[in-house]
């Protein structure tokens, strides 16, 4: 099993009523997708998240196939309007 | 250095780490925050970590493009009301072309990149989170 902690930002932070949320995935070849799916079953208002949303992991951009490890920081990014 | 910032940003204070005897170009971008839609100000939120790491990130990518280059950057968190600058990007080089390019690059590269997130407040009270593809949605619970 991995676990991996959850932020949510802005409007994704409204949205799911909450900042952050650690997910646990199973397996050693899980995705950011896995995780994902795993945080719209157990994280309340995470359903209303978009399908593809930008994620970081460890502070980079990556895309929806990137492997997860254990203790992995995954960050779900609104669109982003810096600037 | 604190590149992000709650307070007012200085551009004297940009300039003074960009600007050398041998740099004779420098260009200053900013952004402020405009009137409209009876918007009174913008509210900025971030994740401070990543944005922090991207930040350094482009900077050090601009000054390999542009090697005499020196590029800084500020970037404002919380409110900023309408007319103040919410960010600031100073670029000083030997000649103005590679001070232009580099500025550009930085602040093409933010507008791409940068964890930060705007909510603009209206007069009624009510609040606005901004998706720069040109949609808008309502800020609060769903």
């Amino acid at each position: 099993m991995a676990q991996v902690t959850v932020r949510f930002f802005a409007r994704y932070a409204e949205l799911t009523g909450c900042e952050t949320a650690d997910v646990l995935v199973s397996g050693n070849s899980a995705t950011v997708q896995d995780v994902l799916e795993r945080v719209r079953e157990t994280v309340p208002g995470a359903r209303n998240l978009p399908a593809r949303p930008l994620a970081a992991l460890n502070l980079r951009q990556v895309k929806l196939d990137a492997r997860v490890s254990d203790g992995d920081e995954l960050a779900l990014l609104p669109p982003l309007s810096g600037g | 250095m604190t590149r992000l910032t709650r307070s007012a940003i200085s551009v004297e204070a940009l300039l003074g780490e960009v600007q050398g005897p041998e740099r004779g170009g420098t260009c200053v971008f900013l952004g402020t925050v405009r009137s409209g839609d009876d918007v009174t100000g913008i509210e900025y939120s971030a994740y401070d970590d990543m944005a922090l790491a991207e930040i350094n990130r482009m900077l050090a990518e601009a000054e390999e493009r542009w090697p005499d280059a020196r590029v800084t950057l500020r970037h404002r968190l919380g409110l900023v009301p309408v007319g103040e600058a919410s960010i600031a990007i100073a670029a000083a080089a030997p000649h103005r072309e590679a001070a232009f390019a580099a500025c550009r690059y930085v602040i093409e590269e933010v507008k791409k990149r940068l964890p930060i997130w705007k909510k603009e407040l209206h007069a009624d009270g009510s609040g606005t989170w901004v998706d720069p593809s040109g949609k808008q949605v309502a800020g609060g619970l769903q």
